[in-house]
């Protein structure tokens, strides 16, 4: 193989591997997905963040909004505090309310964005005051097992009431 | 008493001979990159070498990697069915791939398919005192044999585990959704949700760059210093696929474990 041949093949080997970079960057990473849009930040406090992520979504309505930046610990409120990136296309009243969901039952934790009735806007670095913290399964157990035998339902009655207090 | 003495003398000696490797190994490597300007300046030459070495694995890698996904997807689509999480098939095979079989089995097979035939190439290049040839003419056999090969692997090594990641998700693709009929855009969103590009694919192919340079460094000195007689170059053969696969696994621990260990 001499010369041009030899160029042509090498040439596209090449092209052939940076096009499987390219299929794996844009089909398979996140990074096809990821909006590099222009975003505002916001901070939230919770309680009890489960097991959030940095990356983790923001959704609202189902949609995702934006995500979280960035979870550090507080050490004056002994709170999490969590800062989202939001996209600038979206506008959020200020008293918009955050939760921590969990898609699926055993899926990833994401934030979930209420919004409320305030004519304002959240600006960049304001902070969400509404928020409510993850579930946690094991709290949610022993609050049931604490719970039962407060009832003085018969025993054969006690699981309907226990999913009642799952609610 | 005498058997235990020499039990630990024949550790001792063992140990020596591991450590003398990896000097042979590091000087080696250090005279390479010394004369890389040198290299460089002939590109000719390394286009050749990233032909012979890439271009030609290129069959066995692709058939590899579309086999690989293709069981990957059967036997992740057996498991995920029990927790009922069909779904997640597309973000198994792809992180599966992306993270660790890519580099490692592409490397593997590279050892195999393209170490062996450097290393044999440069033993009997040896053996027929070639390499002496050329210093007689004033030609540095480092820069003029060694080099363009060197330089050829680590170009070809991360082109092809690429191509082995994508074409086996391509499999896994095929099997999960063509043929077992998982949903085909929850196979795709949840694999680009839960496949980062840096932290994933860039890592990716920084293992297999780096496995790239071992394996074609350990095939280059193998067939460098072997002895040069039939057997000698047999031994330097067999030597270059053992040592190059071990370093591969070796290395990817120290990569996963630098990578990937605290996520």
């Amino acid at each position: 193989m001499q010369g041009r041949n030899l160029n042509l093949a090498v040439g596209a080997f090449v092209l052939l591997g940076l096009f499987a970079l390219l299929f794996m960057a844009l089909q398979v990473s996140n990074l096809g997905a990821m909006s590099n849009g222009p975003t505002y930040e916001v901070k939230a406090y919770f309680d009890n963040i489960g097991g959030l992520k940095p990356r983790a979504a923001v959704k609202s309505a189902g949609v995702v909004v934006g995500r979280v930046r960035q979870i550090q610990f507080d050490d004056q409120q002994y709170q999490a505090l969590v800062l989202l990136d939001l996209d600038t296309r979206y506008k959020f009243p200020k008293d918009s309310s955050a939760k921590i969901l969990t898609s699926g039952l055993l899926g990833d934790n994401y934030i979930g964005l209420e919004p409320g009735g305030d004519p304002d806007n959240l600006k960049n670095s304001d902070r969400i005051s509404m928020t409510q913290s993850a579930v946690v399964l094991e709290n949610l157990i022993s609050q049931f097992l604490y719970n039962r035998p407060s009832e003085s339902a018969p025993p054969s009655a006690g699981s309907a009431k226990g999913a009642g207090v799952l609610k | 008493m005498s058997s235990v003495l020499n039990s630990v003398a024949a550790l001792g000696a063992l140990f020596l001979q591991f450590v003398s490797a990896l000097g042979v190994f590091a000087l080696l490597l250090a005279k390479i990159l010394a004369r890389t300007t040198a290299i460089l300046k002939r590109p000719r030459l390394i286009a050749a070498q990233v032909h012979f070495l890439g271009n030609h694995s290129l069959a066995i890698i692709l058939v590899a990697g579309l086999f690989v996904g293709l069981v990957l997807g059967l036997q992740g689509y057996y498991t995920l069915r029990r927790y009922g999480s069909e779904q997640a098939l597309g973000v198994l095979v792809a992180l599966a791939l992306v993270r660790e079989l890519g580099p490692v089995i592409a490397a593997l097979l590279f050892a195999g398919r393209a170490g062996t035939s450097l290393t044999a190439e440069i033993g009997l290049m040896k053996a027929g005192e070639q390499l002496s040839a050329l210093e007689t003419m004033a030609v540095d056999p480092i820069a003029r044999v060694l080099g363009p090969r060197f330089f050829g692997g680590l170009i070809a090594v991360p082109l092809l585990a690429a191509l082995f990641s994508a074409v086996g998700v391509l499999g896994g693709w095929l099997v999960g959704v063509a043929l077992i009929g998982v949903d085909a855009g929850a196979f795709w969103s949840q694999m680009s949700d839960g496949v980062d590009f840096w932290n994933d694919i860039v890592n990716g192919v920084i293992k297999s760059a780096v496995f790239g340079l071992a394996v074609t460094h350990v095939a280059l000195v193998q067939g460098y210093e072997s002895k040069p007689t039939p057997d000698g170059v047999a031994r330097a053969t067999t030597l270059t696929v053992v040592a190059g696969s071990l370093a591969v696994l070796g290395l990817d621990f120290v990569l996963t474990a630098l990578m990937f260990g605290d996520t």
